[in-house]
């Protein structure tokens, strides 16, 4: 088993549910498809999908909900399956 | 003159920031720059007298914090705030906490952001000064026999709708009573189904729509205008090239236009630079109020060039007690402008944002060429705001050598090496529909859905 670490593209600030009132994305122990919205990252008031590259579990989240973020960055891990 | 503004803040960033603080050291006005984390380092902030940090990079914990640029107005000393566009500008509750402070806020006052600032409030006054407006039912139909009635007032196309729908969920266009006959009855039913209710909106259908707006300017007492803009070329809605004057007008729709848009100032008593926006309907040959903007606008320069009137100046001097310098017949309209929004955005790529450092700043210059800017060589584009970058504004004599003009500075312009909307443009200048004008509010987007750019 191999663990991914999914990172960010662009800068700017993470945020880890779809609204301020909705539960974050995943949680650890969640199942996970490739092509899935995990984050979002606010970057010149557009917001862009951080997706997961590949199938597995999800492992957590590295950043911290609305926080600033910068290219490379982890967002989170996948437990590839 | 008593009541001139002797300490200005600037409660907002990037270029409209450095163009504001050129116009007030223009008149002696000494200057204070907000800036958030992330702008400390931002030209705004080089070439004022005084800055003062109001919060974290996030706009919301900065720039729209009204308590922290409050206390910076507190802090700073000054006298006036000038807003500029976009954040606290149209928010009245924010004009009013700075009238209350003691200071001037350079824009209309409070009462009237929150009746012109409002569309359906506008859209009452626009009717009251007998100023166009998007022709529909005046509440909702409950019969096909009604709907025929006013479709044929109003003339084809129509578009209808449920009345209880929200947003464009449902719209159906019509264009001729027997297409009507058949879709009213069919709507209400599919409404039914859906709300629980038949009653149907009907609007004039605008074809091919262009975005025309007035540019006018009030001391409360006289407002005169400074002729029209058009900014038909839109993606997502937001503007990316505009020109003043507008390309479809006739010289009789001109002057009702501009007329139009100074009465319905005249009628709220209106105080500063303000833009009225209407769309224009090519085929009824008609123009529509659809909203107004209190403040000054991204496209602002288009009309200082055509007009030789620096628009924030005028601005500076109204909020400071001043009449307006200039009456009508003093205004006049002299060649084509055209402004483009160069973006840190790939064109390539769908627009994605490309934030990030501009090592490379090549300015064009030349005759009428102008270069609005909040950034030079060695800055960085932070993440956190809107993408534009700066303006470039050219003139020429007519449009043609408008857009000539243009695609030469385009040539000279270079901006690196993050991504930027100025190979869109490249294209765009080259254009067969732009050159003839032959363009819609939905003309930009068909033709990048067809088109790949080159990169």
């Amino acid at each position: 088993m191999t663990i991914k670490t999914i990172e960010a593209m662009l800068p700017g600030v993470i945020y880890l549910s779809s609204s301020p009132d909705a539960a974050p994305f995943k949680t650890a122990g969640d199942r996970v498809a490739a092509g899935e919205t995990v984050a979002l990252v606010e970057v010149m008031k557009s917001f862009l999908p951080v997706e997961a590259d590949a199938d597995g579990i999800f492992l957590g989240y590295s950043v911290e909900n609305e926080s600033n973020i910068e290219p490379g960055e982890t967002v989170c891990q996948i437990e590839a399956v | 003159m008593t009541g001139a503004i002797r300490k200005l803040l600037i409660a907002n960033r990037g270029e409209i920031a450095v163009r504001i603080i050129h116009a007030a050291k223009k008149l002696g006005i000494s200057t204070v720059q907000i800036v958030s984390e992330a702008d400390r380092e931002m030209l705004a902030a080089r070439i004022a007298d005084e800055v003062i940090e109001v919060g974290p990079p996030a706009a919301a914990k900065s720039y729209l914090n009204v308590g922290n640029v409050l206390e910076a107005l507190r802090r700073s000393g000054a006298d006036a705030l000038h807003p500029g566009y976009g954040f606290l500008s149209e928010n009245a509750e924010f004009a009013r906490a700075v009238t209350d402070l003691g200071c001037i806020f350079v824009g209309p006052d409070a009462e009237t952001i929150e009746r012109m600032g409002d569309k359906v409030n506008a859209r009452r006054a626009a009717i009251e000064a007998g100023v166009p407006v998007v022709p529909g039912s005046d509440g909702r139909l409950d019969d096909p026999q009604a709907a025929l009635k006013l479709a044929g007032e109003m003339g084809y196309p129509v578009m209808i709708k449920a009345a209880a729908g929200g947003g464009g969920r449902g719209i159906r266009v019509v264009r001729n009573a027997d297409e009507l006959a058949t879709a009213v009855p069919q709507a209400m039913a599919e409404a039914r189904a859906a709300f629980g209710d038949d009653g149907l909106y009907m609007e004039a259908y605008i074809e091919d729509a262009r975005h025309i707006e007035v540019q006018i300017l009030g001391d409360g007492e006289t407002v005169v205008h400074l002729f029209e803009r058009e900014c038909s070329l839109q993606r997502r809605r937001q503007k990316v090239w505009e020109e003043a004057p507008a390309v479809a007008l006739s010289a009789e729709m001109r002057s009702e236009l501009c007329a139009s848009a100074v009465r319905l100032a005249q009628s709220v008593n209106y105080r500063g630079a303000g833009t009225m926006e209407y769309l224009y309907d090519p085929l009824r040959k008609a123009f529509y109020f659809i909203e107004m903007n209190t403040r000054i606008q991204v496209e602002h320069p288009v009309t200082e060039m055509i007009t030789g009137i620096d628009l924030v100046r005028e601005m500076l001097l109204i909020a400071g007690g001043a009449k307006l310098s200039m009456a009508q017949e003093q205004i006049h309209c002299d060649g084509h402008a055209i402004e483009v929004r160069i973006n840190a955005e790939d064109p390539a790529r769908n627009f994605l944002p490309s934030p990030g450092p501009i090592d490379r700043l090549q300015i064009p210059n030349g005759e009428a060429v102008r270069f609005d800017t909040g950034f030079d060589a060695g800055s960085r584009v932070p993440p956190y705001y809107d993408s534009l970058i700066g303006k470039l504004i050219v003139k020429g004599g007519s449009r043609a050598e408008a857009i000539e003009r243009l695609g030469q500075a385009l040539e000279e312009l270079d901006v690196g090496p993050i991504a930027t909307t100025i190979p869109l443009y490249r294209t765009l200048a080259r254009n067969a529909d732009i050159l003839d004008g032959s363009v819609s509010t939905q003309w930009l987007e068909r033709w990048l859905s067809d088109k790949k750019l080159a990169p």
